[in-house]
């Protein structure tokens, strides 16, 4: 086949409208399979890292939306392989505007010291960390957040809450930046409990509680042993890892996962219909050329192999136009807001590329072998004939 | 002098392969495409066809939904008393106090369990929803641990079947009956003893919402505007309806993502479409140099190009449809972004569905059809003769 190179090349261009039409439609079909393909792997697919998988989230068991009492912390941090555990809340609230997607992000109380315990991939600068913690009012902000508000450190900020009917007046003292999730507003959970007293509703709750433990290996025995130790307690626990309990967002979305799978088996089936149709019609337009080729000594296979050559060769590059579009659709989903998913994780991995990349390929192979066979074992003569 | 469509539809006849290839790919681009739209539907209906068209929904100020609202029943004892509430032959306003709260059910098809909600209600509130029945069971008795299950939920919850027990609050609750909601989000809802579940969950004083049956449409915006503007109540009141109608943007990533996968899959359909129309052109050069020669003119060669595509891609659109028409009532769920709990509901394929469906089809046909049906009528009669 390599020995026909020259010639698949020529061929390709021979319709060149054709070949483009053929290359355009391939390419978008790839593109999408890529872009369906970095969000499957965004949500199911990436490995936790280090640091997330040493972190835990104990939750109430009977859903998010009923709380933990506080006096809980201790007890939890008692847990062997524990090393320290923070109290969460989700906030939520109102910045600005409810319903610009703009102004969405993560809001939360924690306890603004024990961020570089068990955050310690955020990197903070150490005096904007001190600033963090000494003042009860001031908030650390993310800095994809923070660069896409153009939101600089000494800025005010007003949150005003929803699930919790008190308004936060924040200030940003810090800005941190991570790997993942570098899209979130902390503040001091105490703020809030703060001003749930002001407001004449103290709360001795709290949302979630996040563990940091010594080695990822314990993470079952840990879980296991914070569950059993509130099995009978007025609120029983539910302790998953950081990333078990991410994907149960995902689930909130519906059937994420089925959706990408069918919609990705309904693309590849319409690219093989395409392909296989212009291809069929380009071996048929040139039957008589094979006539010719065979009376000039090319085999069966060499035929074959020339045809299935061109098909391949298109197919392939516009697997390749498809895959860099899938990159750049990426990039630019990843300037979007994170919501329920961390936006930034969705990419499109090399092996997922390449995979892509055969999959046009593969389809280039099997949509023009019937019809190349077809036309090859046509006899000289009647191939001659052959009129269109 | 116009060219019969039977030429255009022999023409495809006979060209049986190329489309069918063609048309099977139109009518994947357009099954994508209308599922997104049967998912959305469905769940505008089930929306829609929720709440009470005079029930007015009694919130605290701020609050995003009813579970993220507390209600004092002091408040209700004040809201019952203005005026404009419609009341019983008795003289009892018809107002009901509700507590809202959220519980995790699993499913084999999600292990890891989704938000349901679970609604704290009186015989009262129960009689305000006169289109929810009993249709298995019975209802539960006050002072007792027992739910009446949404038929939704019934379906997609085998844990939550009736006689099963589920556990929360202060023990174990019994399914005694499940309830048809019609096509309404109480399907996708949990009933219980209002005073049992408020005392299992200590929050006697704490209620969730409050809903009120309006006297007449006229009276009903009078009603909310006075309790809005009571200081005192610090409450905010809108209609029922326009609450869960709010809940129709929870569909939006699974909406825009669909409909970004279906203009992508109808791009590269409409390249498809364009090969296999300038192939047909090619093909039928000659018998556009007949038509020509016999007094057709230019345009009737592009109407009836242009037709043939049309007629191409209307075939595909009904065999899209068809694809679609399975998925008729097939029940799902979506997460509510508002209420943090799942809205069952079931796919709506209805004629107009398939009437977009078919439109975006002919759009892709046009689109597709009207470069080659040009480039047909620009064919010099001698040039075109002399071509094979």
């Amino acid at each position: 086949m390599v020995r026909h190179l020259p010639m698949i090349l020529k061929n390709s261009l021979r319709n060149k409208r054709r070949s483009l039409l053929t290359l355009l439609s391939i390419a978008a079909s790839l593109c999408l399979l890529g872009v369906l393909g970095a969000l499957y792997h965004a949500f199911f697919l990436t490995v936790a890292t280090e640091d997330e998988a040493l972190r835990l989230i104990v939750r109430n068991r009977i859903s998010l939306a009923n709380p933990l009492p506080a006096s809980y912390l201790p007890r939890i941090k008692a847990v062997p392989g524990v090393t320290e555990v923070t109290a969460w809340q989700w906030f939520g609230g109102v910045y600005k505007d409810a319903t610009d997607p703009a102004y969405q992000f993560a809001r939360a109380g924690l306890e603004a010291e024990k961020v570089p315990l068990i955050y310690p991939e955020y990197k903070i600068p150490p005096d904007q960390f001190k600033a963090f913690v000494a003042e009860q009012t001031a908030c650390l902000l993310g800095k994809k957040t923070a660069d896409r508000l153009g939101i600089k450190v000494g800025d005010r900020l007003t949150v005003v809450g929803d699930y919790f009917p008190v308004t936060l007046e924040l200030v940003v003292r810090a800005i941190y930046d991570a790997p993942k999730n570098n899209e979130s507003l902390f503040f001091h959970f105490k703020y809030l409990n703060e001003s749930m007293k002001a407001a004449g509703q103290p709360m001795d709750e709290v949302g979630t509680f996040t563990i940091r433990m010594a080695r990822a290996e314990d993470a079952t025995a840990i879980s296991k042993a914070v569950d059993d130790m509130f099995h009978n307690a007025p609120e029983r626990t539910k302790t998953e890892s950081e990333s078990a309990f991410v994907l149960s967002f995902v689930a909130f979305l519906g059937n994420v996962k089925a959706f990408l799978l069918i919609v990705c088996g309904a693309v590849t089936f319409t690219i093989l219909l395409v392909a296989g149709n212009t291809m069929a019609m380009s071996v048929r337009e040139r039957t008589r050329e094979v006539g010719i080729l065979k009376t000039l000594g090319f085999t069966r296979a060499g035929i074959v192999g020339i045809l299935v050559g061109e098909s391949i060769v298109i197919s392939i590059l516009g697997g390749v136009i498809g895959v860099g579009l899938a990159y750049g659709v990426c990039a630019l989903a990843q300037q979007m807001p994170s919501t329920f998913t961390d936006m930034s994780a969705v990419t499109l991995p090399p092996i997922m590329a390449v995979e892509c990349i055969a999959v046009a390929g593969l389809i280039g192979l099997i949509s023009c072998l019937i019809p190349a066979i077809g036309a090859s074992r046509r006899s000289i003569i009647e191939a001659l004939r052959f009129s269109g | 002098m116009t060219i019969p469509l039977s030429y255009n539809l022999r023409n495809l006849v006979a060209r049986k392969t190329t489309t069918i290839m063609t048309a099977l790919g139109i009518a994947l681009t357009v099954a994508v495409l209308l599922s997104v739209v049967a998912l959305v539907d469905g769940l505008r209906t089930s929306l829609a066809g929720s709440g009470h068209p005079l029930n007015v929904l009694v919130m605290r100020r701020g609050a995003p939904s009813e579970l993220g609202s507390i209600v004092t029943p002091t408040q209700f004892q004040m809201i019952k008393s203005h005026s404009g509430i419609a009341r019983m032959p008795t003289g009892e306003p018809i107002a009901s106090m509700e507590l809202v709260s959220i519980i995790i059910l699993e499913s084999p098809e999600i292990p890891s369990g989704i938000n349901i909600n679970l609604r704290g209600i009186s015989p009262m509130g129960f009689a305000m929803r006169d289109y929810v029945k009993i249709v298995e069971g019975r209802m539960f008795r006050p002072g007792h641990r027992e739910v009446v299950v949404g038929k939704s939920v019934a379906k997609r919850y085998p844990m939550a079947r009736l006689g099963k027990k589920l556990s929360f609050g202060k023990g174990e609750w019994e399914v005694v009956g499940v309830a048809d909601g019609g096509r309404s989000a109480s399907n996708s809802e949990l009933f219980a003893d209002i005073n049992q579940l408020a005392s299992d969950q200590n929050r006697e004083v704490a209620l969730s919402s409050i809903v009120l049956r309006a006297t007449d449409a006229s009276n009903m915006q009078a009603l909310i505007n006075r309790l809005t503007a009571d200081q005192g109540l610090n409450v905010d009141a809108k209609t029922e309806r326009s609450y869960y109608d709010s809940q129709t943007s929870s569909a939006a990533p699974v909406q825009y993502l669909g409909t970004f996968v279906a203009i992508i899959m109808a791009i590269g359909s409409c390249f498809a479409a364009m090969n296999t129309m300038y192939a047909a052109v090619a093909r039928r050069s000659a018998e556009i140099g007949t038509l020509r020669v016999l007094g057709f003119s230019r345009g009737g060669i592009l109407t009836s190009f242009l037709l043939e595509s049309l007629l191409l891609s209307l075939i595909g659109g009904v065999v899209g449809c068809l694809l679609v028409l399975p998925l008729n009532n097939v029940s799902t769920g979506v997460g509510s972004f508002v209420t943090f709990s799942e809205i069952s509901f079931e796919f709506s394929v209805t004629a107009q569905t398939m009437l977009v469906g078919i439109a975006f089809a002919m759009l892709l046909g046009a689109a597709g059809g009207l470069f080659p049906a040009a480039a047909a009528a620009r064919k010099q009669i001698l040039t075109a003769l002399k071509e094979i």
